[in-house]
């Protein structure tokens, strides 16, 4: 019995490497997630560009993915797992793993490396992301148009430039609407945690909020605009099931063609180190149909995003006022510098909230 | 005819030797069950999970690596429950040794500062980790408050702290206001014991502890106060052992423990202070604790064991593409069949006929 037992063990690991050889042709591309691949925002839609990947290159490519690793100790090791397990090019999709991927990057020369939104680069080890603040600016149009109060609710999730930038773009798009717009902040102080979400929702609808705008990535606050009868800008993915009578636009991720221009760039060796920062132009991101809206609303949104698009438009036109009223320095000709949106650490003039740390 | 337990007239020390290992044996059945209705080759999935990492000294390391901090804060967990008192907070004093040996690496920060910071560092985070121990300990003696509430009522209050700190006066300026310190400098960092590897000196420090632990409760008298506390407190009364203090002792060591834990792990792996720096470590170590039957060298092996399931399951997800929620699921049904074993040790089970029991209850 228990020779027929090691047999069979014997059998099944010999399969198993078998199989693993025919794969050994194919370039291994893996990924990190922060949350659950069914977050239905930020990790979401990294897997359905990563689906997009292998419908695309399945032939070529063969992906692994590493789901809910935390942002903490344990990611260098979830990356250096993936680069041990075979993966050439390995995507890490949120900020905080920015210096564990530099750290394996470093280690393994020969691996390519792609780090979502983060600023450290290396020789091996790209950094992508999205000018979100162009569709922030858009939502800034369209909720200073339906909101009857004025007030406008903002739920933060960390007040890094990325968020800071989008709220301050919300503002100046919605301040050349009703120059006398409110905006009410409730810093979550995470990414993904639907129960926060949904209170912080809570709290600025009863502190007079009538749209809700997130930078976190859970549908809880669309369910609570939408419980409330307000309404609310979904976040990351397409949150309209959520709230069909209540979500008037979304940003959505879309990072299929990048991720499929770099594997393809893997595959024919032109893979280079590069920091894309991709705009409603490049496709790295796309604003969900503009529905719940009248017509004329419709049209102020649309013209915008034909505007930014064409690069006749920019969110940060100078001059931009700062909180304390002085002008902020201009760094960019017109507007303000990349670099400066990209570490964009001050509210402008008109928001009425201290920002975190400051 | 039913199944009843029944109490035992002594504990079975057989049983508690042995009790782990059906355990584990249980668990390893119940997963291959799980593995084949998830259409996963179970015999490919336990060599994923078990065998695999143990062949190379990768793999290994990393188990050091991540049995380090379990392994110190569950012998200070231990000693705590085997004196009977119940320190369910060591989240909270890993953080805040973390958070005080942090303060002295953020303060050196870019300056000269010679080799005494990283010793400098552990001191402070494991008297910071004691003191915070210290607090449901005294609530315990003086108000007779419940050492399970408070403590664990702590950890929340210690990771707040750290977030406040993070987002605040430490953050790193040319950190583009994320919630983190600067990256500490070399001399604030703890050294690795293999070039390139990422096994560092706190491992060293875990075994240093588990021999330490050994040593207290085999051969001294405190050790034996402990036990006789945790075992007979009565007896311990008439003896003369002074309980009060033992209480506040075993929460000092463990807090003491939990903090070191914490400032290596931040000076260690992570390299600087950030939110999130504990994936519950604390927590998953009262389970160690127990796995390791409260003995230090049982600790270790458990300890081990967990790190084990930790770096195979990550390996299972990428070779076999197995959900992380297994992994998770497995160290549940782990520990609940260790509970459920234990008690086996103070309980037998017997077959009872009814009309013998109606018998015996009128008679």
């Amino acid at each position: 019995m228990r020779k027929t037992l090691l047999a069979l063990a014997a059998g099944l690991l010999l399969a198993g490497s078998v199989s693993a050889a025919s794969a050994a042709d194919k370039l291994k591309v893996g990924f990190i997630y922060l949350g659950p691949v069914g977050d239905l925002g930020w990790t979401y839609q990294h897997e359905l560009a990563r689906q997009a990947l292998v419908k695309e290159l399945g032939d070529k490519i063969e992906t692994t993915f590493l789901e809910n690793v935390p942002e903490g100790p344990d990611a260098e090791r979830s990356i250096e797992q993936l680069v041990r397990a075979g993966n050439k090019l390995i995507f890490t999709t949120s900020f905080g793993y920015m210096d564990p991927t530099l750290k394996v990057a470093k280690k393994y020369p020969n691996v390519h490396f792609e780090h979502a939104t983060g600023y450290k680069r290396d020789k091996n080890m790209s950094t992508y992301s999205a000018k979100w603040y162009q569709g922030r600016y858009i939502q800034g149009l369209i909720a200073a148009k339906m909101s009857k109060s004025g007030v406008l609710g903002y739920i933060g999730s960390f007040p890094i430039p990325e968020v800071v930038s989008g709220i301050n773009a919300t503002i100046l798009a919605a301040q050349t609407i009703n120059p006398n717009i409110k905006v009410k902040i409730i810093w979550a102080n995470t990414w993904f945690d639907p129960g926060k979400e949904a209170d912080a929702a809570k709290a600025l609808i009863d502190q007079g909020a009538d749209v809700i705008m997130q930078h976190t990535d859970s549908p809880a606050a669309m369910q609570i605009a939408s419980e409330r009868g307000k309404f609310a800008f979904g976040q990351d993915s397409e949150m309209i099931k959520f709230g069909p009578k209540t979500q008037l636009t979304s940003i959505l991720d879309t990072w299929a063609p990048y991720y499929i221009a770099r594997v393809k760039a893997e595959l024919d060796g032109s893979w280079k180190s590069e920091d894309s920062w991709g705009g409603l132009d490049s496709h790295m991101f796309a604003m969900a149909p503009y529905t719940n809206m009248p017509d004329d609303v419709k049209k102020i949104a649309e013209d915008a995003q034909a505007a930014i698009t064409a690069g006749k438009l920019h969110p940060f036109k100078c001059p931009v006022i700062g909180q304390d009223g002085k002008e902020i320095e201009c760094k960019g000709g017109a507007n303000l510098a990349d670099g400066q949106i990209l570490g964009m650490n001050f509210y402008v003039k008109g928001i009425d909230d201290k920002l975190p740390g400051k | 005819m039913q199944l009843v337990l029944e109490k035992r007239a002594e504990r079975s020390n057989t049983i508690a030797l042995v009790s782990p290992l059906i355990a584990i044996g249980l668990t390893i059945v119940t997963m291959t069950i799980l593995f084949a209705i998830l259409g996963k080759n179970p015999l490919l999935a336990l060599q994923a999970y078990f065998i695999a990492p143990l062949t190379d000294s990768y793999s290994l390391q990393e188990i050091a690596v991540k049995a380090t901090p379990l392994v110190m804060i569950a012998i200070g967990l231990s000693l705590c429950y085997l004196a009977n008192v119940w320190n369910i907070g060591a989240e909270g004093q890993f953080l805040i040794g973390a958070v005080a040996g942090s303060w002295i690496a953020v303060k050196t920060q870019g300056t000269d500062a010679g080799a005494w910071v990283l010793p400098a560092m552990f001191v402070l985070a494991a008297a910071a980790g004691a003191l915070y121990a210290l607090i449901p300990a005294i609530c315990k003696v003086k108000f007779g408050a419940s050492e399970i509430l408070t403590s664990l009522m702590l950890v929340y209050v210690a990771d707040l702290f750290l977030d406040y700190l993070v987002r605040g006066p430490w953050r790193d300026p040319q950190g583009f206001n994320f919630p983190t310190t600067a990256e500490f400098d070399p001399v604030a960092t703890v050294p690795l014991l293999i070039e390139g590897g990422r096994l560092h000196l706190g491992s060293i420090i875990a075994l240093l502890v588990v021999a330490a632990a050994a040593i207290l409760l085999g051969r001294t008298i405190k050790g034996f106060e402990i036990r006789v506390v945790g075992a007979a407190p009565r007896a311990a009364r008439f003896g003369g052992f002074n309980s009060n203090q033992l209480i506040l002792l075993t929460f000092a060591i463990s807090g003491a423990l939990a903090g070191l834990a914490g400032i290596i792990e931040v000076a260690g792996p992570v390299g600087h202070l950030q939110p999130g720096i504990s994936p519950g470590y604390g927590f998953t170590a009262i389970i160690v604790a127990f796995l390791g039957r409260l003995n230090p060298i049982g600790i270790l092996i458990a300890g081990l064991f967990l790190a084990l399931t930790f770096i195979g399951g990550e390996q299972a997800q990428i070779a076999m593409k197995i959900p992380l929620d297994v992994t998770k699921v497995f160290q549940g049904i782990l520990l609940f069949y260790v509970l459920a074993c234990d008690s086996l040790i103070l309980y037998r089970f017997k077959l009872v006929f009814p009309n013998r029991q109606v018998a015996r209850g009128t008679g």
